[in-house]
């Protein structure tokens, strides 16, 4: 089928162009005279602040006072000492280190003044611990609990008194004797 | 194949006397049960004299004034701590124990490469050396077993304290059994003993080697077990978790024969503070309490009376003072004048957790809330300054009947004014 010669554009018809888009607004009648007046002035080229009085930011301010919270605040800012609470000393951990095997006994007598151990003292005694030679000792003599220092040196097995009042205790050949444990600390009244 | 160890204290409380007491070392020795009536422990030399568990003190006094056996009060603070202390060296050397009674327990030692005589003995010497305690060893692939073993070891010296069944050869197994008694085997209490004994089952060999199907079917499945055990088939686990009791129970021996209610009421709300004071321990309610009274089956002469009363709760409670009015009104139920009473006691029972309190439809909550919160801070005192320092009134200031521990020593261990003295 040939092209029709009917319809299509013409040229000339329709709205005057423009270079700039346009739309439709409604404005206030009061304020018509204003806003035409605006856009002329911007079409004519002349700078925005000339168009309108503007009010610029301050770089300044005026300072303002405000109250200032001085308590803590409920819902809590974390105590800066937070990370650094640690258990308080306890004596049970720094001075027993076996715990089931450690027993207390309180000291009768002067055998061993010395050594610092004087009558009423309480001693903490690790029964886990090996007894060495040189070491303060709870032992069994003669059917009674005995606190001495531990001698054993060339076969020689004896408990030494601390105080040259009392004799040293010596065992021969055959003879029992029992440690009952080792003494770790000496509790004392000032 | 699962491996048991029982580990056991010999003569458990004579031997934490003895620790701190090596006077004691070698002589004849007995503990006396609450308010010294009956021997609860011996050492090995009042054994060797005949002197049997639970032989009343008097029955014993001509034997004790001929070899000069030393009586003691029972001093259950100290034992308790001892029984503590060895029960967490124990649990050092498994990481499955049970702990049975106040001086046995189970470790379970599945899976220990190692010569399990060694470690026993490895056992046995730690608690010896930590706290004094001498203690035997035995190991077998059963509880039951582990519990013959133990015997075993205690009873023959040549097993130095530590017997493993589980290195034996079956027949080595059997004349082992062949030699022990079947009342020695665990869970066979008296009256089964007799009963088997007379159908010629008197050894714990000839147990073993009886008919399952027989012994189900005129015993119990619990006793057919016990046959498996000894066999070899392990039945039971090792139980780490203590179950809370399902009673619990405080009584007591008078320290002399009581006549009259008012003393009677008083023994009895001691009693009952006591038991709720434990029932709150544990976290546990009564749903009822139960409340005896006898006279003393020793004194022939005198004329005799017991009776006990369960008295039911409106509604599950651990109120000391609750549970004290219904013990005093069950009493005056039973009571009766002109007795010469030796003995009373309190069991809570129908027990459950207290998180599982019904309300009724006439519980007060305001009264219940302030009743938990008087208990409370009863306990925490009385935890804080020693025991027994708030108690009910109604349980008597004086007590003239509470029990005589005429020769109890000291709490060593838990008490800073009884520690034990040391010679220098």
């Amino acid at each position: 089928m040939p092209p029709s010669s009917r319809g299509g554009a013409r040229p000339g018809a329709g709205r005057k162009p423009s270079s700039d888009p346009t739309t439709t607004i409604r404005v206030p009648v009061s304020q018509k005279a204003v806003v035409l007046d605006f856009v002329k002035q911007r079409k004519a080229g002349l700078p925005l602040s000339h168009c309108l009085e503007i009010f610029a930011l301050a770089e300044h301010p005026p300072r303002q006072k405000f109250p200032f919270m001085s308590h803590a605040v409920r819902a809590g800012f974390p105590s800066p000492a937070d990370d650094y609470v640690e258990k308080r000393i306890d004596l049970n951990e720094e001075l027993i280190q076996h715990r089931e095997a450690t027993f207390f006994l309180r000291v009768k007598g002067h055998s061993m003044v010395e050594a610092g151990i004087d009558d009423g003292d309480e001693l903490i005694v690790d029964r886990a611990l090996v007894p060495e030679h040189g070491r303060i000792v709870i032992a069994a003599v003669d059917g009674e609990l005995t606190v001495k220092r531990f001698y054993q040196r060339e076969g020689v097995v004896k408990l030494i008194a601390e105080n040259p009042d009392y004799p040293d205790i010596e065992f021969r050949e055959g003879q029992e004797m029992l440690i009952w444990g080792v003494v770790t600390r000496i509790i004392k009244s000032v | 194949m699962s491996t048991f160890a029982l580990i056991d204290g010999n003569n458990f409380y004579v031997s934490c006397e003895r620790v701190f007491n090596p006077a004691l070392e070698g002589k004849p020795v007995v503990v006396l049960s609450n308010n010294d009536g009956c021997a609860v422990a011996r050492s090995q030399e009042v054994k060797a004299l005949g002197v049997r568990m639970g032989m009343p003190w008097f029955q014993m006094q001509a034997l004790a004034r001929k070899h000069g056996i030393i009586a003691l009060s029972s001093n259950y603070t100290l034992y308790a701590d001892m029984s503590n202390r060895m029960m967490a060296i124990l649990r050092q050397f498994s990481p499955h124990q049970e702990i049975y009674s106040i001086d046995e327990c189970f470790l379970g030692l599945d899976g220990f490469n190692l010569d399990l005589s060694d470690y026993g003995q490895q056992i046995r010497q730690q608690v010896r050396r930590w706290i004094g305690i001498p203690v035997c060893v035995g190991i077998a692939p059963t509880k039951t077993l582990a519990k013959l073993a133990n015997h075993a070891a205690k009873k023959q010296p040549q097993w130095d304290g530590v017997c493993d069944l589980s290195s034996l050869s079956e027949a080595e197994r059997d004349r082992l059994m062949d030699g022990i008694e079947v009342g020695e085997i665990w869970g066979v209490g008296r009256k089964l003993r007799e009963q088997l004994t007379a159908m010629r089952l008197s050894t714990a060999l000839a147990l073993k080697q009886a008919d399952t199907a027989f012994i189900r079917k005129r015993f119990s499945v619990v006793l057919e077990r016990t046959v498996q055990e000894l066999r070899g088939i392990s039945c039971l686990g090792v139980e780490e978790v203590a179950s809370n009791k399902r009673q619990i129970v405080c009584s007591r021996s008078f320290g002399l024969p009581v006549l009259r209610l008012a003393e009677l009421n008083e023994a009895v709300s001691s009693y009952a503070a006591r038991a709720a004071e434990k029932l709150r321990r544990q976290f546990s309610l009564a749903g009822a309490i139960h409340v005896y009274i006898t006279t003393s089956p020793f004194r022939e002469k005198d004329p005799q009376y017991s009776q006990g009363i369960t008295i039911p709760l409106p509604e599950a409670s651990d109120d000391t003072l609750k549970l004290i009015r219904a013990v005093q009104w069950g009493l005056k139920q039973i009571f009766r004048p002109g007795y010469r009473y030796a003995k009373a006691g309190v069991m809570l029972i129908e027990l459950g957790p207290a998180g599982n309190r019904q309300s009724s439809f006439f519980t007060d909550e305001e009264k219940e809330s302030r009743s938990s919160k008087l208990m409370q801070t009863l306990d925490s005192i009385n935890r804080k300054m020693g025991k027994d320092t708030l108690f009910p009134a109604s349980s008597g200031i004086a007590r003239p009947w509470r029990m005589k521990q005429g020769n109890k020593s000291s709490c060593y261990t838990t008490d800073w004014r009884e520690l034990a003295e040391v010679r220098c």
